[in-house]
């Protein structure tokens, strides 16, 4: 008893705290909780399905209506890794990670001085260059494909990661730009000041100074960056084959056995999606000011 | 000799009163430098393909010919631009694009405005609402076409029969073929599925940054809760709103993925990316692959010229502020 009464009063501030002009729930407000609770339910129920019947057997996966209490057994990832046909997701699920990765620490090497340059610092027609990268971002990237396909082929880098990591840089840097510009934009003119008086040098202004106030937004930044990666499919599907094809590739090309799969589909669209959902879930402010292209802090 | 007293003349007037214009100059120039690196990438990885298709797209070029190659002229473009196939994929894509960013905006609105409010376990709701966009794609579009839609024995015809067993007449149940009956809307669903949380994130994000103050007065001089949504909330959510729907658009007119998962672009699905990609992977005709291409960008230039003046009116405020 003793430690509800004292529990009480900690939420009741808060609430109090952040939105002042709230009234006491009425009947109303009761019922529009209620249905936030239905809607957020029907989102995320295919995610628990998915869950579910990649824990089931295919057999009791493949049943009408669906057996909501059968035995839970993990044969489907273990057919994902290639338990019985021998074909392992390990070398696409590293080439994804290797493009993702690689790919995103180009970007940030690439768009934070961009976006310095753009802020901090900026060159004269800023705007006019921060449009053009977002003009870019437009462009459907179909449209390129052919030549770049036929480039590829003269070079010999088809089928090759680097292609892919070249390609993912170019696919993220206006959005990470953009971003970046916008929490640049936030370190105060007067710290770098104050800095510079101080006879601090460039790089101790930049590691001390800025660097601080916009470690969020490269995080913010990376973690769009790796998801957008993470998840292309086009380019991967037509610029790769058997040695650089990513995990999404390998996931189109699952479904191609006879018999039943639907276990094996859910265990491995799982498996594929639990980076994005790792970072993403760790990240949630973040996912916000990155989507938005750092336009909501 | 002319070059040379140029030279000389500009090296005098640096030397002189243009000491500070030049000081200027070379400070646009250090301006410049962390600039440039970024700049030139993007242009010779995002650009250079694209003039390569204009080039391209005016060449007779098909993989299986290769010796019939030469100047084609306007021909690729006007079989794209009569092409049933072609003009279906750009009808459908502009109908995939505007219903699945129109209803996961309005969706999204309604959700983030559930959320803007106190209630018990609004993280948790926030969380599961959030779970949708963070499943990769490819993945979410197999979900959706084996688990949710099979007509045998996906969820979505398993409750029909559950629901209809409750009354003991499972065996009458409507089963239906979702992606056949249905091929477009079922992947819009799909689509909206995964988009609405986007938006939902971008809209809450929006309604928390609203002035609590100035509706507080509002609501102490005698306002409704619609009269402060209309003529509060939802002035201050436009730019937001426009932003969504900026953003979604520019993902979902290059949607892939679904397309090519849910129904390999069968059934009157084809969007223009799915049928670029067709007559390029399969037919191997490049010239009208790439008229198509030049079709695609010129369209989107004219829809996105519209877009980043909204972005940039968006922005002029936000810089103002």
């Amino acid at each position: 008893m003793t430690t509800l009464t004292k529990a009480e009063p900690a939420p009741e501030s808060r609430t109090a705290g952040s939105a002042p002009h709230r009234k006491r729930p009425r009947e109303g407000s009761r019922l529009l909780g209620f249905l936030a609770w239905v809607i957020g339910i029907l989102f995320v129920l295919p995610v628990l399905w998915m869950l579910l019947t990649s824990l089931h057997s295919e057999s009791d996966a493949a049943t009408n209506p669906p057996k909501l209490a059968a035995p839970l057994t993990l044969q489907g990832y273990r057919e994902f890794f290639g338990a019985s046909s021998g074909a392992s997701p390990w070398p696409s699920l590293l080439n994804s990670l290797t493009a993702s990765v690689i790919s995103t620490l180009l970007v940030l090497a690439l768009a934070i001085p961009a976006a310095y340059a753009l802020s901090i610092r900026p060159v004269r027609k800023w705007t006019d260059v921060l449009f053009f990268f977002l003009s870019t971002k437009m462009l459907p990237v179909v449209a390129g494909l052919l030549p770049i396909y036929l480039f590829a082929q003269k070079v010999h880098l088809l089928d090759n990661i680097w292609l892919l990591i070249v390609l993912y840089t170019s696919m993220n840097l206006p959005i990470a730009v953009w971003m970046m510009r916008s929490f640049l934009a936030e370190v105060p003119v007067e710290m770098l000041e104050a800095a510079s008086v101080d006879g601090a040098g460039l790089t101790r202004t930049l590691t001390q100074v800025v660097g601080p106030v916009v470690m969020p937004g490269i995080a913010a930044t990376s973690l769009i960056c790796f998801i957008f990666s993470w998840n292309e499919l086009l380019f991967a599907r037509v610029l790769t084959a058997t040695v650089a094809q990513t995990a999404p590739v390998f996931l189109t090309g699952f479904v191609t056995s006879q018999g039943l799969f639907l276990a094996k589909v859910c265990a491995a669209a799982l498996v594929v999606s639990l980076p994005v959902m790792i970072a993403g879930f760790a990240a949630q402010d973040k996912l916000v000011q990155g989507l938005s292209l750092g336009a909501v802090k | 000799m002319s070059v040379a007293v140029d030279v000389g003349d500009r090296a005098a007037s640096r030397r002189q009163g243009g000491a500070s214009r030049s000081l200027r100059r070379s400070g646009d120039w250090a301006r410049r430098v962390p600039l440039l690196p970024a700049l030139i990438f993007t242009i010779v990885v995002t650009q250079l393909p694209f003039v390569a298709t204009l080039v391209i797209s005016f060449m007779n070029w098909n993989a299986y010919y290769p010796n019939e190659r030469g100047f084609a002229g306007f021909a690729n473009f006007r079989s794209v631009l009569t092409d049933v196939a072609m003009r279906d994929a750009i009808i459908t894509t502009i109908e995939l694009t505007v219903t699945v960013v129109a209803v996961s905006l309005l969706l999204g609105l309604v959700v983030a405005l559930l959320l803007d409010r106190s209630f018990l376990g609004r993280g948790a709701v926030r969380t599961m609402m959030i779970t949708p966009f963070l499943v990769v794609p490819v993945a979410a579009a197999l979900l959706w076409k084996h688990a949710l839609y099979n007509p045998e024995y996906g969820l979505l015809n398993g409750v029909l029969k559950g629901v209809w067993g409750l009354f003991g007449a499972a065996g009458s149940a409507p089963q239906p073929d979702w992606i056949t009956q249905m091929p477009l809307l079922s992947v819009e669903i799909a689509l909206i599925w995964q988009w609405t949380p986007f938006m939902m994130l971008i809209l809450l994000a929006g309604l928390q940054s609203r002035p609590l103050d100035v509706i507080e007065a509002a609501r102490i001089d005698g306002a409704g809760s619609w009269q402060i949504f209309r003529y509060m909330t939802f002035p201050h959510l436009r730019q937001y709103l426009e932003l969504g729907a900026l953003l979604g658009s520019i993902y979902i007119v290059q949607n892939f993925d679904y397309v090519f998962t849910i129904t390999s672009g069968g059934l009157g699905t084809a969007n223009l990316p799915y049928a670029i990609y067709q007559t390029f992977y399969q037919a191997h005709d490049y010239g009208r692959a790439s008229a198509a291409g030049v079709v695609v960008v010129i369209g989107t230039i004219l829809i996105a010229t519209l877009a980043l003046r909204t972005v940039s009116s968006l922005f002029r405020e936000e810089t103002s502020r």
